[in-house]
């Protein structure tokens, strides 16, 4: 804790919130997790010492864990970790029923360890396991792995691609994919292990098609809970379902999902041409507190009939939270995106925008139909442009000596 | 720490053999041990050097394996008592082995790994091991020559599990040795292994396969005195 003057009381606070948001955060993911269904491991290494005492540990965030075994997968009830890697990885043409089996046996040990803080087997880098950081790997098949394990797409009931939209700039190497990984942590480096353990593992079943890594704001820069902001400066992901009275809208009865990834570019260049009215404008909310330009704060209803002096709705025709929303409570979903900004090419000065990825039982009922919304008119659209997409059956939790994908692949 | 210049160079195998560990007497057979496999091209120096300490763990391995188990066929394993289970009293009974794996491959050979537990207040010794996957398995280790030259040889007397202590096989240390296998160990399917205590009782081990780059089993990795840098 270093401070320079005036920090005293400044940097008391901030340990002491710290320290406090380190062991809420840690309880938090494990109320979650039960509350989802999925049982606590034991042996979590989660935060010591009860909310209120005097000190966390230096590393509370580092020794977090998420519960892997349950009856849905982690990593998407989970409170959004800071950092993520989205891989997606093409099956060989050889790969059987049999061989997923395999390789399902393989991924399910290594993230059950990973996410614990143990080492997989024959890994080289043992060392940066240690550090789990409330790690959750959530595993994905896209249609070639359904077809290759023999599963009729029926019985699980998904689209595999979404239809495509008009504002579509759909790109191949941010698209498709047989499987995919989500993996979360609260610390990049645990991160970037996983996803190397993981893919070398399934080296001799799959090859890397895409790998999209984001980020958030890191843990203890925002109070706990807080929306998340994009790069475009707004807050974003306000108006998510809620985990548990809106639980149907997020799992199917067997406890699968369905993910969806869209790699969504933003021209900042362009919306930096834009006034801070317009862009309230654009969206429908302040930019400072999220809250609708009808009033209120961040979680308020936003009123779409509200009129200004001029006769005028506030919330204008094209403004994305009008486009977004419906009274159709079945039309939602669950966002929980990430933040990307890689190195620009071309001269230009950023590449940067969102991985946006929604977890939803039933995509055709309740994506499409707003996606197709926003397609047709929303402001936001001059500013941003999807160029990937890809959907993922997400298949029920491992229960206690299952492997992930049981269901479809029996042993 | 070994001196990876010094691994490099003997793992420069097939051309010199006063490269060979002096160590090592059996050494003098790797030439013509070397059959069945065409030699590679040698690699990057950089990855020759960093892959060096592993490969030639195995590498090693082969050359020993050349003088004290050839023809395969008739190794000193002496696991005839099989996996019967044993009895109450049996040293078997106060040994684990946890998280052991062992090195997908489509054929020729391999290596298992995993730690070994003993549980008992009494050293106990594994004296050998055998496994379905392969025809033969032996007790291998990583030791010095006199010239500081790390290399692999059979273990004489086997793997020593200290009372109430561990015993861990890894690449580049103490391992199960697997040798013909024919048909391929595929990642995630597991292998049984079977290790004999000194009373003959038997542990069986199920060793998952992993795809692993290290611990390679290559002849000629660096077939060129290059990196002799002695």
């Amino acid at each position: 804790m270093t401070g320079r003057r005036g920090l005293d009381r400044r940097s008391f606070l901030q340990g002491g919130a710290a320290a406090l948001g380190g062991a809420a955060l840690a309880l938090g993911g494990r109320e979650l997790v039960e509350a989802a269904g999925g049982p606590v491991p034991g042996g979590g290494a989660t935060a010591g010492g009860a909310p209120g005492a005097p000190t966390a540990p230096d590393d509370a965030v580092g020794r977090a864990t998420e519960g892997f075994r349950g009856t849905r997968q982690a990593g998407v009830a989970t409170p959004p970790q800071a950092s993520a890697a989205f891989v997606a990885l093409d099956l060989a043409g050889d790969v059987d029923r049999a061989a997923l089996v395999r390789l399902m046996r393989i991924w399910t040990d290594d993230i059950e360890r990973l996410t614990s803080g143990r080492a997989p087997l024959a890994d080289t880098e043992a060392e940066l396991a240690a550090v789990p950081a409330r790690l959750t790997v959530t595993v994905g098949f896209g249609p070639a792995a359904l077809a290759a394990a023999g599963v009729d797409e029926a019985s699980v009931s998904w689209p595999a691609a979404l239809p495509p939209f008009g504002i579509d700039r759909l790109e191949d190497r941010w698209s498709g994919g047989d499987l995919v990984l989500q993996v979360c942590a609260d610390d990049p480096l645990t991160v970037a292990h996983a996803v190397r353990l993981l893919a070398k593992d399934a080296r001799s079943f799959a090859e890397v098609r895409w790998v999209q890594r984001g980020f958030r704001r890191a843990v203890g820069t925002t109070p706990s809970g807080t929306t998340m902001r994009n790069l475009m400066g707004q807050v974003d992901g306000t108006a998510n379902p809620h985990l548990d009275v809106d639980a149907n809208l997020i799992w199917r009865e067997d406890g699968s999902t369905s993910m969806v990834v869209r790699r969504i570019a933003m021209n900042l260049d362009t919306w930096d041409e834009l006034d801070r009215d317009g862009r309230e404008k654009a969206v429908g909310r302040r930019l400072d507190t999220g809250a609708p330009l009808t009033g209120g704060t961040e979680h308020d209803e936003v009123d779409l009939e509200a009129e200004d002096e001029h006769g005028l709705t506030v919330v204008a025709p094209f403004a994305h939270v009008r486009r977004a929303r419906t009274d159709d409570r079945a039309q939602r979903f669950l966002r929980r995106g990430y933040n990307y900004d890689d190195a620009p090419s071309g001269g230009a000065v950023s590449d940067s925008g969102l991985v946006f990825v929604t977890f939803q039982a039933d995509v055709e009922a309740q994506l499409v139909p707003v996606q197709r919304r926003l397609d047709e008119l929303d402001l936001l659209n001059e500013w941003t442009t999807p160029v990937g997409s890809a959907v993922f059956w997400v298949p029920p939790g491992a229960g206690s000596g299952e492997i992930l994908g049981q269901s479809v692949l029996g042993g | 720490m070994s001196n990876t210049r010094t691994i490099t160079r003997t793992s420069t195998r097939t051309d010199s053999l006063d490269h060979r560990p002096s160590a090592d007497p059996s050494s003098a057979t790797v030439p013509s041990e070397t059959s069945g496999r065409a030699p590679r091209a040698p690699r990057s120096l950089l990855v020759g050097v960093a892959a060096a300490s592993l490969t030639l763990v195995l590498a090693g391995c082969a050359s020993d394996d050349g003088a004290a188990a050839s023809p395969p066929a008739s190794t000193g394993s002496s696991s005839s008592a099989g996996s019967t289970e044993s009895d109450g009293s049996a040293e078997a009974d106060a040994l684990t082995m946890t998280d052991p794996w062992v090195k997908a491959v489509d054929e020729g050979m391999t290596a298992a790994f995993g730690t070994l537990e003993n549980s008992s207040d009494a050293d106990l010794v594994v004296v050998s091991a055998t496994t379905t996957a392969g025809s033969t398995a032996e007790l291998h280790e990583m030791a010095e020559g006199d010239d500081g030259a790390m290399t692999m040889q059979e273990k004489e007397g086997g793997f020593v599990v200290p009372a109430g202590g561990e015993h861990v096989l890894e690449p580049g240390g103490d391992h199960v040795m697997v040798m013909g296998v024919t048909d391929p160990i595929l990642a995630g399917d597991p292998i049984e292994v079977t290790l004999t205590l000194e009373d003959g009782s038997t542990l069986d081990v199920e060793a998952p396969a992993r795809t692993y780059s290290g611990a390679n089993e290559s002849y000629d990795e660096h077939g060129d005195d290059g990196h002799d840098h002695s």
